[in-house]
């Protein structure tokens, strides 16, 4: 009897790990399609050939090489990024409704930004190109390392975090409306355009930062998986396990704060991959983190990338914001799903 | 010395004193203790505070060592912590929030613990639910579940928040008896238990608590007056001796038929 539940249970572990090598082949296909789809019209052998290193023209090469790539790249991160920082914050702030923007995260960065757009203020030294994204990041960390101090002072339980991080939002917001009304019309076309969310300006260097990012983080999150399913029984069970929940509770705020901050100052304003990725990995394969949190990389990836694609196709010759797209086009498909999770 | 010792415990919540100094006695291995006491005296804050869970003032010893010093993961080993109350929301099977008690503090191989874990489901007669998401179990099965996870360490002090509190007439037999077992294995057991005809009938020794005190301790028999439970409750009862030496404490409520 015992011996045929525990098969059973490890079937079902089997049956999640499939999924999870399914949702990343899904991932690789959509990351494909991104590849081959553009206004530049190549052929999808060039396109190919390219990728294989193979002989092509120059401006085939170039298309390739450094503006597709790139930008199909950044999405399938930054994807993987937000929804493996949501999926972690939804745990230790045990609130379904937690991601990247919960804690002011997103919105400082914005500001950040807008720093940089409307008023030209930046960092000395920083190419010109990356005072954009590096001011977004600084003023994301900043948000961070204040919700760290606060969070310390009150004991850091997640009601007061969430509050912190409320108010956060509504100060960068506040802040970020009084710039866009100082602002000259030509940074308030590039501000609206960085809030929606865009992949246009992805480059390699941006590319390899927020990969760098993650394969650090990861094997952390991988590793506290566990502790992440034991904090899912409750504070107090957890803490009776042997977790020590505070630092479990700092320690992840912090890697996927890096995580967002990332790749909010890459891309600008995202919505909807941090907190549906999440929601739709845990209604594939449940609550265990060990399946959970490579469930939620994978299908923020995959939304991401799908997104991307959509963004160059859904209007002929218009490259809509990514951002624009994930709310767009994710919300109904979150809503069918919620729908019929709860018929079953 | 051998047992448990909690002496001076005090905790505050904000200005408000809970607990000011409560004693226990030195509670031994071998022995199921009951704390009974009206609602809001303190028991679930003791037992909180014994497991390390609350900020307390005052001393832990287990068996001679502080268990405020003790690293969590040892700890974890030592005492096994049953809630009062259980959150609801969860999709985790089972099985799987058996198995997470036992991984998340320790680098416990797969196998072994996933046997262990099914092993306990079994042995508290819940083997079926093994695969039932939480969200889906009724009160007194997840009841059940939440023991499964607190012994599944298999840990020298056993705390439990009013375990039968959920559970029907059989399985309230099938916990205590449990209970009974382990303590007679070497452990230590300490349950919070609100029915007194059950606590006479499996306790070795009962305290009763007190707004924040230990009002009264010892056998059954000797705690269970109509003295000491009008002190305690305000209520005057009728403590009757049935067959067999055991105790019905009994109320004769205005409305109760004469
Ligand atoms: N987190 C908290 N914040 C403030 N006061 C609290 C908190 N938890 C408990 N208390 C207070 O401490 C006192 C003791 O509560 P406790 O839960 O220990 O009682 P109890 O004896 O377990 O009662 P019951 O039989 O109802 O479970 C109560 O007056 C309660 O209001
Ligand atoms: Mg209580």
């Amino acid at each position: 009897m015992s011996d045929a539940t525990l098969q059973l249970y490890h079937r079902q572990g089997r049956r999640n790990a499939l999924l999870v090598g399914v949702l990343g082949l899904a991932a690789l296909a959509a990351l494909l399609l991104d590849l081959v789809t553009g206004p530049a019209g190549l052929p999808l052998a060039d396109t190919l050939r390219a990728l294989a290193g193979g002989e092509v023209g120059r401006g085939t090469q170039v298309i390739v090489w450094e503006v597709r790539l790139p930008v199909a790249c950044m999405a399938l991160l930054v994807g993987a990024a937000l929804a493996l920082a949501g999926a972690e914050m939804q745990t230790v702030l045990e609130n379904p409704l937690a991601e990247p923007f919960t804690l002011g995260v997103s919105s400082s960065a914005a500001l950040g930004a807008a720093v940089a757009i409307v008023l030209g203020l930046t960092l000395p030294g920083l190419p010109a190109v990356w005072s954009v994204s590096g001011n977004a990041f600084l003023f994301a960390l900043g948000a961070l390392g204040l919700l760290q101090i606060l969070g310390r002072i009150r004991g850091g339980g997640p009601e007061v975090l969430i509050l912190f991080g409320v108010a956060l939002n509504f100060t960068a917001a506040a802040l970020l409306s009084l710039l866009q009304f100082v602002a000259s019309a030509d940074a308030l076309q590039q501000l609206v355009f960085w809030t929606m969310g865009s992949l246009a300006s992805a480059q390699w260097p941006g590319v390899m930062l927020i990969g760098v990012v993650l394969a650090v983080s990861v094997p952390f999150s991988f590793r506290a998986a566990w502790k992440l399913t034991a904090l899912r029984l409750g504070e107090d069970q957890a803490k009776s396990f042997g977790v020590d929940v505070a630092g479990l509770r700092r320690w992840t705020l912090l890697r996927v704060s890096l995580l967002a901050a990332s790749a909010v100052s890459m891309v600008g304003v995202i919505g909807f991959v941090g907190l549906a990725g999440p929601h739709i990995a845990r209604m594939l394969v449940g609550e265990n983190h060990r399946v959970f949190l490579p469930a939620s990389i994978l299908t923020g990836a995959l939304v991401m990338s799908l997104a991307s694609t959509l963004s160059k196709t859904l209007v002929p010759g218009v490259l809509l914001p990514v951002g624009l797209v994930t709310s767009l086009i994710g919300l109904p498909i979150f809503f069918a799903l919620i729908l019929r999770g709860r018929r079953r | 010395m051998q047992g448990l010792l909690a002496q001076g415990i005090s905790v505050r919540y904000g200005a408000r004193s809970v607990l000011a100094g409560l004693d226990l006695p030195l509670l031994r291995p071998g022995e199921v203790t009951v704390l009974a006491g009206p609602n809001a005296a303190g028991k679930s804050t003791l037992l909180r505070a014994i497991a390390q869970l609350q900020p307390h003032g005052g001393k832990v010893l287990l068996d001679g060592r502080d268990l405020a010093h003790v690293p969590m993961r040892d700890r974890a080993r030592l005492v096994g912590f049953m809630p009062q109350s259980l959150p609801a929301g969860s999709s985790l099977v089972a099985l799987e929030s058996v198995i997470a008690a036992l991984r998340a503090g320790e680098t416990l191989g797969a196998r072994q613990a996933d046997a262990a874990a099914m092993a306990v489901l079994d042995k508290l007669g819940i083997g079926s639910l093994a695969l039932e998401p939480l969200s889906a179990l009724s009160g007194g099965q997840r009841q059940m579940v939440s023991l499964a996870q607190a012994i599944v360490r298999d840990p020298r002090l056993l705390l439990l928040d009013e375990p039968t509190s959920a559970l029907d007439l059989a399985r309230q037999v099938r916990l205590l008896s449990e209970l009974r077992r382990l303590a007679g294995e070497g452990r230590i057991v300490v349950a919070v238990l609100h029915d007194l005809a059950l606590a006479a009938q499996w306790a070795d020794r009962i305290v009763l608590i007190h707004s924040g005190h230990t009002h009264a301790e010892g056998a059954p028999e000797q705690v269970l007056t109509p003295r000491l439970l009008a002190e305690v409750y305000g209520v005057e009862a009728r403590v009757e001796r049935c067959s067999r030496g055991r105790i019905m404490v009994l109320i004769d409520g205005e409305h109760a038929p004469a």
